[in-house]
């Protein structure tokens, strides 16, 4: 938690249904909470929405966060929803600008967990540069949601010489992973109820805004796509790609970057790593011509200094992921029907 | 990673791989037991890299696979109709049952978990007393001292609202029944390496001596995997039929004492029923009448009809190497992950998978 921000006096300890009325109490609880702390000349009118000017192309993009836990190693829900959404921008060649967050919280939350949360929220949005311009707060009947439910709309304009596009894609694209493997799902499987084993792993959630502008800036025209590999991991998504683009993958297993311990817990629960799910990295196809440089900008980066060329984009399988392994052999990569699950023995 | 990192060594393969090719001189047909091993074997590509005079077969050794449809059956019937809070192992849960599979029933509001060790149930069933909590106790020899001290630990720390509901198996009886089999086409066996770390390899030796059929303990990865079928052929060229152990870093000739100890305590053998293959006689883990109150068949007096598995699945004969997963005419078309016939393509461990996630139509049309 990059903030110091001690909880506000409040004369509850948990949230109830009055919190979500509409009335007095609704007031008290945001009045201590969400205006003070993301204070800004767009949130503070409390219109029933924000005004504001864009210019040229824009992205918008909408995401729901529902993890559990809500806390875990290297982050909380807050910070993931305000990442995701920044990301997602990203992703489509765009600097994050504004930002809405809706609540939904469960009877019965803990004041302090809501506001670790929403701390959360303000420390990410300050590392991205976003700002919370609108939102919504309710309170649902316990047992009826999970402590907190996070939805976050983005909007950001589009990098001037941004070309995202799949239909772009030419055979010999080179694919870049601009971090370690499966590090976050990992992170979560480690502390979910059940599952939970000892490590220091940490999720990676973090913002590749930055990262993706300093990218564009550079070599925009020759970035053809870029993904961040979170549900189903990049396993999940290159498969997305080549159906969409026409275009078949080759993958390099031994090229792929992955934190030793990740890698550990991997083994240990049966779990492939190409599936498991990520935050803080992301996928960059690029003409192979610039690949070096690319490689070179993103591993410039402290969010970068992993990246790896993992793969190519091929016209000789078209619609195929296959991933050639350590010892020289080859097999598909093909979806998962539904979420991996640890093996027996 | 430590002892995992050496035996996939694309140097050491392809060594081994050479000297496979050299001293293979007529077609062998050799079957792993593991459905680790299969996964494995399609994962990293082996089986297209070995000469094409061996065949490699995929044998029973997927825990989730061999559970019979009844006992899934009866898992599902205590969690729906008795209430009872159902820990399961997460490749269990996807299942095809008669009607429906645990995520299923979980989705229609069984209360359903997935955990990695049974003791997490003991551990559950201890904090919320007023819950009845059944453990699904599957697999084989390797999952038996876990499933088999979550017994022993909730007596001793006296906690009656939690049993297993036990359908483990055994590998050796199985190995017998696939060589007793008169169009029997195995001529030697990969035995599974961590069924071995448990039970050590003695009871390997009389199967070996009696069906004049080579063994070699096999670990997992990709260097285990091929040293043990060359080891596999090299006794088949040279006419030996004996027990060698590939997995010497984990397996030893006597197994895990406490691990066999702990079992011995809690289980007994008894009759078992394979999914797609029928009983077996003497091919299980009872529980103990000493420890009969930890028995959910025997507490719940779980009585449901026992349906047919669905005609059109060939999963026995895949599980016993007659058939390939390609042979199947309803594989990848009326069976898929996400509508299984039967629990081969579900499966973690399960032939039908492996063929499904790893090998391209090509590579299968041509396997």
């Amino acid at each position: 938690m990059q903030l110091n921000c001690p909880m506000p006096e409040v004369d509850f300890n948990v949230i109830t249904l009055g919190h979500g009325s509409g009335g007095l109490l609704t007031n008290r609880l945001l009045d201590k909470s969400v205006f003070s702390l993301f204070k800004n000349e767009m949130l503070d009118p409390r219109h029933d929405g924000a005004i504001f000017n864009l210019k040229g192309r824009t992205a918008f993009t909408t995401d729901s966060f529902v993890i559990s836990p809500i806390f875990f190693p290297g982050g909380n829900i807050g910070e993931l929803a305000v990442n995701g959404t920044v990301n997602d921008l990203a992703m489509c060649g765009a600097s994050a600008q504004y930002m809405s967050l809706s609540l939904i919280i469960e009877e019965g939350m803990r004041m302090d967990e809501l506001w670790e949360v929403l701390v959360g929220v303000k420390s990410a949005a300050d590392k991205a540069g976003i700002v919370i311009v609108t939102g919504d707060t309710k309170v649902v009947d316990k047992g009826k949601g999970d402590i907190i439910f996070i939805n976050t709309t983005g909007i950001g304009e589009l990098h001037p010489h941004a070309d995202i596009d799949a239909q772009r894609m030419h055979d010999g694209d080179v694919i870049i992973v601009s971090g370690e493997i499966a590090t976050h799902g990992i992170s979560i499987m480690s502390v979910r109820e059940g599952l939970e084993f000892e490590t220091d792993i940490e999720s990676d959630t973090r913002p590749l805004n930055h990262l993706v502008q300093k990218l564009l800036d550079e070599v925009a025209e020759d970035v053809v796509l870029l993904r961040d590999p979170t549900r189903g991991g990049v396993a999940t998504v290159l498969n997305e790609i080549a159906r969409q683009s026409g275009f078949g993958v080759m993958l390099e297993e031994k090229q792929l970057p992955i934190d030793e311990r990740v890698d550990s817990a991997c083994e240990m629960l049966g779990l492939d790593p190409l599936y498991v799910a990520n935050e803080g990295i992301f996928m960059a196809i690029v003409r192979s011509t610039s690949a070096g440089k690319a490689l070179e900008i993103i591993k410039g980066a402290t969010e970068g200094e992993q990246a790896a060329i993992i793969g190519s984009f091929t016209s000789d399988h078209p619609g195929k992921v296959i991933l050639k392994s350590r010892i020289g052999g080859r097999r598909m990569v093909n979806m998962l029907p539904g979420e991996q699950l640890p093996r027996i023995c | 990673m430590k002892y995992l990192n050496e035996y996939r060594d694309s140097g050491v393969v392809k060594a081994y791989l050479q000297e496979l090719h050299q001293c293979v001189t007529q077609p062998w047909t050799i079957m792993e037991i593991c459905g680790g091993q299969t996964h494995s074997l399609v994962k990293s590509g082996i089986l297209e890299m070995l000469p094409d005079k061996i065949n490699m077969v995929h044998g029973p050794g997927c825990p989730v696979c061999v559970t019979p449809l009844h006992m899934i059956d009866k898992a599902i019937y205590l969690a729906k109709e008795k209430g009872v809070t159902l820990f399961s192992f997460g490749d269990m849960i996807r299942v095809p049952g008669s009607e429906k599979s645990l995520i299923t029933a979980k989705a229609e509001g069984a209360d359903i978990r997935i955990v990695y060790s049974p003791l997490e149930a003991v551990s559950y069933a201890k904090s919320n007393p007023d819950k009845e909590v059944v453990f699904f106790a599957v697999g084989f020899e390797t999952t038996a001292p876990a499933n088999a001290l979550s017994v022993i630990q909730a007596n001793k720390i006296s906690i009656p609202n939690y049993s297993i509901l036990a359908s483990h198996v055994l590998v050796p009886p199985a190995m017998e029944v696939i060589l007793g089999d008169e169009d029997n086409r195995i001529q030697a066996f990969l035995a599974a390496g961590h069924v071995c770390t448990v039970m050590g390899t003695l009871e390997y030796f009389p199967i070996a001596d009696t069906y004049q059929t080579p063994i070699v303990i096999t670990g997992f990865e990709p260097v285990d995997l091929v040293q043990g079928i060359l080891l596999a052929v090299k006794q088949m060229e040279e006419g030996r039929c004996e027990v060698e152990n590939q997995y010497k870093r984990v397996v030893t000739c006597e197994g895990n004492h406490e691990a066999k100890k702990i079992i011995e305590e809690v289980f007994e053998i008894v009759d078992r029923e394979w999914r797609g293959i029928g009983i077996i006689p003497q091919s299980g883990y009872g529980i103990k009448e000493a420890y009969a109150g930890y028995d959910a068949d025997k507490k719940y007096d779980v009585n449901i009809e026992k349906v047919n598995e669905p005609e059109e699945c060939i999963a026995g004969e895949i599980l016993t190497g007659r058939k390939k997963p390609f042979e199947c005419p309803m594989f990848g078309n009326v069976c898929t992950p996400e509508n299984p016939l039967g629990a081969p393509m579900v499966s973690s461990e399960g032939a039908c998978a492996a063929y499904y996630h790893f090998k391209s139509d090509t590579e299968m049309t041509n396997a």
